[in-house]
């Protein structure tokens, strides 16, 4: 009892704020295997985002529209520029490319189907297109990648169009693996590969390098398809306003840009975390780009990476971009980290919401696998309806803060409209922060 | 034969026309004159046409080839017959970089030489160089044959899969994971075959081959030096 009395007070355990439970699981991890981190998605980091900013709404000085009464409008053009037949949509919030391989059949086909319902396209990956993704998707985006896997005239002339994949948010700059465990016989044959083989997709593309030879490749594939569809570029957001005016000047219909929130199958977390710009930055040099070139609406502008809601959809639009694209959320809504199959995670060493192995192909929810009894789980009816009622729920969302902004279409939100939480956001967006009429960079302070 | 003038009319109504022509066509032989190094010259053509072109070609002549015979009577620029699925494409001169690039199927026959990337990620396309082919020849190549009568640059196969390489002269490099193989005789068959294809008179005892050591196949820390 004395003893106790007169110990000397200590300093509580103090965890560091640098080498974190994370970090050091990590560090362990790493010396006990030899090998870096691989896994799915996009960057978990918190990066500047959608969340930092917020819409003014009307007042005085704006009308509002009446929610429920009053028309706003939400259909998009892609591929006005050069294309005999650019793609009309319902709504201006496209699926991703994804491959059939990364995923399993019936996950493409819910995408397909999930999306035309919503009056939207949904996009291929690497891989090839399947003849069950082309009959369930009413506008189906074939993408031109660096592996070729798959490519074939035939498919590229029943494509609505076409994107030249230059790169993706989550790994600019990097190719991706698809593990041999994912091989079935058919993506096997689909790829020209032995089964069981881990399959390099390359970082560039094999026939061309830089914008004078892409520029070359696109005059091909619009004479192969006879001028007839949009060609799509898609770049990996780093240098947004060079990489845009770039693939303007190749001849692009649409430039894609994808942050580094966007997803992806597989890839060395490392690079996934630290290569890469968030989407919010990428979005305003982009539009500059195009302004500067002339030709801002005329070619659209598809922003990716960290879709969530209606709210980040009319934020991007805004922002000067004209449609979304969404990979991650489209699969949360299918089923993709279900809570209902948490016991299944915890086998596999994980939880929902932050299961990401999906290179490894034993996805509990029968999305990122090629096993045939997980494949079986998801029924791509049910699954194609769950992301129909998301992608209309975006849309209400959407509509819902176009209307309060005043604006009878969402193409017709504008940078004004919007305000930024914190100087980071409001120096990416170049919006005014709060309550002010200053961005960082804005002259006249 | 049908005579188109290229410089006169342009690269959209040639490949117009070409691509109008379905297997019941009649107009089946086609010259194109004055082709002054224009790029993607018949592509996407997918009938049993027969096309020549008087001169030489700038980028992807023949590209995606699907069943046309097409010969270039000069030399052809980067990625001549990219991604052919059927069909052949016979080039009298050269060829620039990625000659055959992604190629499906068909043959493509170089009487000259082929630049660097020749046959690059071939994914069964059969391609026959006369002459010589320069580095990171066959990079990634997954499937089909390459046949090199000349000799071979740095890099040959580097990262190869399925695909089996015949060379007859001299190979400055091997890529990783490309190693010298045995010349079996079904090796032989289908060396003399690709040869007698592609009109060349040459003894396959003469060509040595080269295909995947399949170490890389799977991801191997203890392998990391080759990657």
């Amino acid at each position: 009892m004395k003893d106790k009395e007169n110990a000397i007070p200590r300093t509580l355990p103090i965890q560091s704020a640098t080498f974190t439970k994370e970090v050091n699981a990590e560090i362990r991890r790493a010396a006990a295997t030899g090998i870096y981190d691989i896994r799915g998605g996009g960057a978990k980091r918190r990066v500047p985002h959608f969340d930092d900013l917020l819409f003014l709404g009307a007042s005085v000085s704006r009308y509002p529209l009446e929610g429920y009464r009053e028309r706003c409008d939400t259909s998009v053009t892609l591929g006005t520029r050069f294309a005999r037949n650019p793609i009309e949509l319902d709504i201006p919030i496209t699926i991703a490319g994804m491959s059939f391989g990364a995923l399993s059949g019936p996950a493409k086909e819910a995408l397909g189907r999930g999306a035309s319902a919503a009056g939207t396209s949904t996009t291929t990956g690497d891989g090839g297109m399947t003849p069950e993704e082309r009959r369930h998707s009413s506008k189906l985006v074939y993408q031109y990648l660096p592996s070729r896997y798959g490519m074939n005239p035939d498919d590229l002339r029943q494509a609505d169009a076409i994107e030249v994949v230059v790169g993706q948010g989550a790994k600019p700059g990097g190719g991706g693996m698809l593990l041999g465990q994912k091989i079935s016989d058919r993506v096997a044959e689909m790829r020209t590969l032995p089964k069981w083989i881990d399959q390099r997709s390359a970082c560039r593309h094999p026939d061309w390098t830089g914008p004078d030879d892409l520029e070359i490749k696109i005059l091909e594939l619009r004479e192969i398809t006879d001028w007839r569809v949009p060609i799509y570029v898609k770049v990996g957001a780093t240098r947004p306003y060079y990489d845009t005016a770039l693939a303007v000047k190749a001849g692009a219909d649409v430039v894609v840009m994808d942050g580094m929130q966007g997803g992806t199958a597989a890839t060395q977390d490392v690079f996934i975390e630290h290569v890469g710009l968030p989407t919010l930055a990428c979005i305003r040099p982009a539009v500059q780009a195009l302004q500067d070139l002339d030709v801002h609406r005329e070619v659209q502008l598809v922003i990716s990476g960290g879709i969530r809601s209606g709210a980040d959809v009319a934020k991007a639009l805004a922002l000067g971009a004209d449609a979304v694209a969404i990979g991650t959320a489209a699969l949360i809504a299918m089923g993709d980290n279900d809570p209902k199959w948490e016991a299944e995670y915890q086998e596999l060493g994980s939880t929902s919401g932050a299961y990401d192995d999906w290179h490894e192909g034993r996805d509990p929810a029968g999305i990122t696998t090629q096993d045939p009894d997980l494949a079986a789980r998801l029924d791509p009816v049910e699954a194609g309806r769950r992301l129909r009622n998301y992608l209309k729920v975006m849309t209400l969302e959407a509509q819902t803060i176009a209307r309060a902004c005043g604006h009878n279409h969402l193409r017709n939100f504008e940078a004004e409209d919007l305000c930024a939480l914190t100087l980071e956001a409001a120096a990416m967006a170049k919006v005014p922060l709060a309550g002010t009429d200053w961005y960082p960079g804005k002259s006249g302070f | 034969m049908q005579t188109y003038d290229l410089a006169e009319k342009g690269l959209r109504g040639l490949n117009s026309i070409l691509h109008a022509q379905d297997e019941e066509t009649n107009q089946t032989s086609w010259e194109v004159v004055n082709p002054r190094g224009s790029h993607a010259i018949a592509v996407g053509l997918d009938a049993p046409l027969e096309v020549i072109v008087k001169g030489s070609t700038g980028y992807y002549c023949a590209g995606m080839n699907q069943g046309a015979t097409i010969t270039v009577e000069g030399s052809a620029g980067p990625g001549v017959a990219e991604n052919m699925m059927s069909g052949s494409v016979v080039v009298e001169g050269d060829a620039s970089q990625y000659a055959g690039a992604t190629g499906h199927g068909g043959l493509l026959v170089i009487k000259g030489n082929a630049s660097s990337r020749c046959g690059i990620s071939m994914k069964g396309i059969d391609i026959v160089v006369h002459g010589n082919v320069g580095h990171m020849s066959a990079f990634m190549a997954q499937a089909g044959n390459l046949v090199v009568c000349g000799d071979a640059g740095d890099a040959l196969g580097d990262s190869i899969y399925e695909a089996r390489l015949f060379v007859r002269g001299s190979v400055k490099s091997l890529g990783a994971d490309c190693v010298e193989k045995e010349m079996r005789p079904e090796h032989v068959d289908i060396l003399k075959g690709l040869l007698d294809r592609a009109d060349l008179h040459a003894r396959p005892e003469e060509f040595r081959r080269y295909g995947s050591a399949r170490k890389l196949y799977n991801f191997d820390v203890d392998n990391v030096a080759d990657y």
